[in-house]
């Protein structure tokens, strides 16, 4: 039905909950687009309210080259696929879900590349994770979305943890959590003591968040999601929040010998490997989402050097990948819609049945491949450039640049060249025809914007990218020149040897793809190891909950009180015992009776064997001790305690008398050496308590204004319901809860136990 | 526990501990007392009651939920607290008024303070009940 709703009459087929999301998208975009003259003039956009000004914790939004290069990314492809899933989506019972949770989750993602301030940008961060999780168990049915959506959470959401240790560690050693305060010091992070462990705790929430080797196995997984979702997602937006991270303290961070290793390293293996395993692909969507991993290895690659050539291949390169990458998986969304299939083997002869979708394929495609005069081709010959600026190992960095290239061309060929103008292997599930207007809008105007720019670059080296490349240097000499023909040079011949192996790549891809199934298939499994260390924690857990919670309360109890009675003793080892004061002159008989009552209740308890006789002697130490407040007179304290005692008795004789019968019960040596070490370490705290003189400053307070000022004349009341009547509304509260809880237990349990 | 002497007995004493319950709640801003100690002595009827008769009969003669009770309790405590607010005071601050006063007689007080105090004993009442009730009828 979904079907015939969407690509049959061509309209959209979810009424104004289609429309107002796209609108809004629409809008934000059109509002970030009027900062463009001022930040590419330089001028630097904040906005700031205070949040939390004990800490000095602000609602702060900054508007830069980096951040607005972010946003106009996030807003224009967000409209461009809010419009397209609309379509794509027509009709689906959960539209209005869906339309919620991807908006959702690109004004979180909007809030986190402007935000200003540490702690606003990790709130924004963990709602993009959650939305995101959210997107890709979109089709929650399917088992694999659920486990899919649930390992990008965890891997996403440790790496979070690890992330805001890092920002409260950065905002500690900036001495402010106001990120363009912390940039605007200079080298004095680098020179921290704490540098070292702000790097390794901010760099594992940016990899994880941007799939870096070893975190890269989530990401394909997250395909799970709707294509659109992937186009958004994975394209220009939640992945590349590490990037944008990483990107937005590389002034404050970068420079140092272990950044410039690890990330070049890192960003490089994960450049690598994610080019061979997607050419090793055989579904489109699985394809792309490789390519987009390769993407992200490669921003990181640049981001860990420092040369004005890097930067403004990062710069350009963001720019190009979301473009290109945007578009090429909504048209794997197309192809999918209208032949049911992504298998690149089932698909063929496709430029004839749709041949829009087949041109804006190829516009895209060979920004994608890096031709000439597509932007994607600038894109190339700068990361060259970044490349053999590179300090140390310039060839090892371009040699592992170029291989990546060429496979990216022989990706760029399988997903975009082959199912369009060569013959099918197997027929496709359905006759395909042209996808509706709104679903070719977003690749037609991203593919051809890469065009604008490849024959235009002056736009974006003004605007967007210079910037950028100032947000991240500082210095507007160091944006390099983007254009398309720079004479013959090293670059130039680099981009050349691209295309020949390349080609030979695409020709031979399938022969590629068999050998490279035979070398991961003897390489370790990231996804099969993930699951193993999931069912690994699971029984990690279990066996420790068997251990501690073994369900007998004695040991419960045991443990609670040899803790506590320990925890008191450590104290007093700590810090010596008090002076005690243990004179028995004023005890008259009343309390030496009371005492002695006390004594016999607690003795008794510990050595009969009937239940009941325990219960009850238990009951005559609470009536001795609500007797002891009587004699000191604290009637208040005394009823209340004669009535919690009288109660107690009651429900644990409720309880005891009816549990099954223990074997007959024995002097139990270790329960009375707890008992009297709890007693014990009690008192002592007791006697320090009262070694102290007392403060009567309170006392006297509640009594001279107790009567005047609350009109009470019993001052214990009166601090209930009134000094301190927010106090015991709290505990009301907790009594009502724990009455609720226990209750609700208590019904559980019913019908499991009988 | 069927024993007719107690379940007789019990219908007595537990009336006369509510009424003694409620005495302790009103006199509690000036004698010993108070919505905790009255909520005890109310609760303290109701399970002697369910000690002689059973847990089906004492629902019965409490005709509502005990839960419920502490519920609304609690929202009886929170409204006093929040009726602060409109006379611009603190939340929680007590709100009096006197009736029929004069020069010498500060007149018949009525205040929020005791409305949270009946809250307090509403609570207090209603969740050792739905404690006490639910243990008695699963075990």
């Amino acid at each position: 039905m979904a079907e015939a709703k969407g690509s049959g009459n061509g309209l959209t087929g979810n009424g104004w909950v289609g429309v107002v999301p796209v609108t809004f998208a629409g809008a934000l975009f059109a509002w970030f687009a009027q900062f463009l003259p001022a930040v590419s003039a330089g001028e630097v956009l904040r906005w700031s309210m205070p949040w939390i000004p004990s800490q000095g914790v602000e609602i702060a939004f900054l508007v830069d080259g980096l951040s607005l290069t972010f946003a106009l990314l996030i807003s224009g492809i967000g409209t461009l696929v809010l419009l397209y899933s609309n379509t794509y989506l027509a009709g689906h019972h959960h539209y209005a879900r869906f339309a919620l949770f991807l908006t959702a989750f690109m004004v979180s993602m909007l809030g986190l590349v402007l935000a200003d301030d540490l702690i606003l940008l990790f709130v924004f961060w963990e709602l993009t994770t959650f939305t995101s999780y959210l997107l890709i168990g979109f089709g929650h049915e399917a088992e694999k979305s659920r486990r899919n959506a649930l390992q990008a959470l965890f891997v996403t959401g440790a790496g979070g943890l690890a992330f805001l240790a890092g920002l409260i560690l950065l905002g500690f050693a900036g001495g402010t959590t106001s990120i363009s305060g912390i940039i605007a010091q200079g080298d004095a992070i680098k020179e921290h003591a704490l540098y070292l462990p702000i790097f390794v705790t901010l760099l594992a929430g940016a990899f994880t968040k941007s799939a870096q080797v070893p975190f890269h196995f989530w990401l394909p997984n997250a395909m799970a999601a709707p294509t659109p979702v992937s186009a958004f997602l994975h394209s220009a937006t939640m992945v590349k929040a590490g990037v944008y991270f990483l990107a937005r303290l590389h002034p404050s961070l970068s420079g140092t010998d272990v950044w410039f290793a690890v990330l070049t390293i890192l960003g490089a293996i994960t450049m690598l490997l994610a080019s061979f395993l997607a050419l090793r692909q055989t579904d489109l969507k699985q394809a792309l989402a490789y390519t987009t991993l390769m993407a992200l290895g490669a921003l990181v690659l640049f981001l860990g050097m420092e040369t004005g050539y890097a930067m403004t291949a990062f710069a350009t390169f963001l720019i190009v990948h979301s473009l290109y990458k945007a578009s090429l998986f909504l048209i794997v969304g197309c192809i999918d819609k209208a032949t049911g299939t992504r298998e690149a083997e089932y698909l063929g002869g496709l430029a004839r049945l749709m041949p829009f979708t087949a041109a804006f394929a190829a516009l895209a495609a060979m920004s994608m491949a890096g031709f000439p005069p597509f932007i994607g081709f600038i894109g190339k010959e700068l990361k060259y450039y970044g490349a053999l600026a590179v300090a140390e190992e310039p060839v090892l960095v371009a040699g592992a640049v170029l291989i990546a290239n060429a496979l990216m061309l022989a990706v760029a060929g399988v997903v975009s060249f082959r199912p369009f103008w060569t013959k099918p292997a197997n027929p496709a599930p359905k006759q395909a025809k042209e996808a509706p207007w709104q679903m070719l809008a977003g690749p037609a105007i991203l593919a051809t914007l890469g065009a604008i720019f490849g024959l235009f670059p002056d736009l974006l080296e003004d605007g967007l990218v210079g910037a950028t490349v100032v947000s991240l240097t500082g210095d507007a000499r160091e944006v390099k020149e983007l254009k398309l023909w720079a004479g013959i040079n090293m670059p130039l011949i680099l981009s050349i040897a691209t295309f020949i192996l390349g080609i030979i790549l695409y020709v031979f891809h399938r022969q590629a793809r068999t050998a490279l199934d035979r070398f991961f298939s003897v390489t370790p499994d990231f996804d099969a190891r993930w699951d193993g260390f999931l069912e690994g924690l699971k029984a990690l857990a279990g066996w420790q909950t068997l251990l501690i919670q073994n369900g007998k309360l004695t040991t419960y109890l045991f443990a609670t009180f040899a803790v506590i009675a320990g925890g008191i003793f450590a104290a007093f080892a700590a810090r010596g015992l008090p002076e005690l004061n243990l004179t028995f002159a004023d005890l008259g008989w009343k309390k030496a009776s009371l005492a002695a009552l006390m004594v016999a209740g607690c003795v008794l308890t510990a050595i009969t064997s009937s239940r009941i006789a325990a219960i009850a002697s238990l009951g005559v130490v609470g009536i001795a001790v609500a007797l002891v407040f009587i004699v000191f007179s604290a009637p208040d304290v005394a009823i209340t305690q004669l009535l919690v005692e009288t109660l107690v008795v009651v429900l644990v004789a409720v309880v005891m008398l009816r549990l099954p019968l223990l074997p007959p019960a024995r002097f139990r040596a270790a329960h009375a050496a707890l008992s009297v070490a709890v007693g014990a370490a009690v008192t002592l705290v007791m006697l320090a308590v009262l070694a102290s003189p007392l403060d009567r400053r309170l006392t006297d307070y509640f009594e001279v204004t107790s009567w005047p000022e609350a009109y009470g004349r019993n001052i214990v009341n009166v601090i209930l319901v009134d000094f301190r009547a927010l106090d015991t509304f709290g505990e009301i509260a907790v009594v009502v809860i724990a009455a609720l809880s226990a209750y609700a237990l208590l019904r559980t349990t019913k019908g499991i136990s009988r | 526990m069927k024993s007719v002497i107690l379940r007789a007995g019990t219908r007595y004493l537990a009336g006369l501990l509510l009424i003694f319950s409620v005495y302790m709640l009103l006199r509690g801003h000036n004698e010993p007392g108070g919505g905790f100690i009255g909520g005890l002595v109310g609760a303290t009827g109701f399970v002697i009651y369910v000690i002689a008769s059973g847990a089906e009969e004492a629902r019965k003669a409490l005709r509502v939920q005990p839960q419920n009770i502490a519920m609304v309790g609690l929202g009886i405590a929170l409204f006093a607290g929040l009726f602060a607010a409109p006379f611009g005071d603190a939340l929680f601050t007590g709100q009096w008024l006197f009736i029929g006063a004069t020069e010498d007689d500060k007149g018949f007080p009525l205040s929020t303070v005791l409305v949270f105090d009946i809250g307090v004993y509403m609570v207090v009442f209603g969740s050792v009940l739905a404690l006490v009730l639910a243990m008695e009828e699963e075990i």
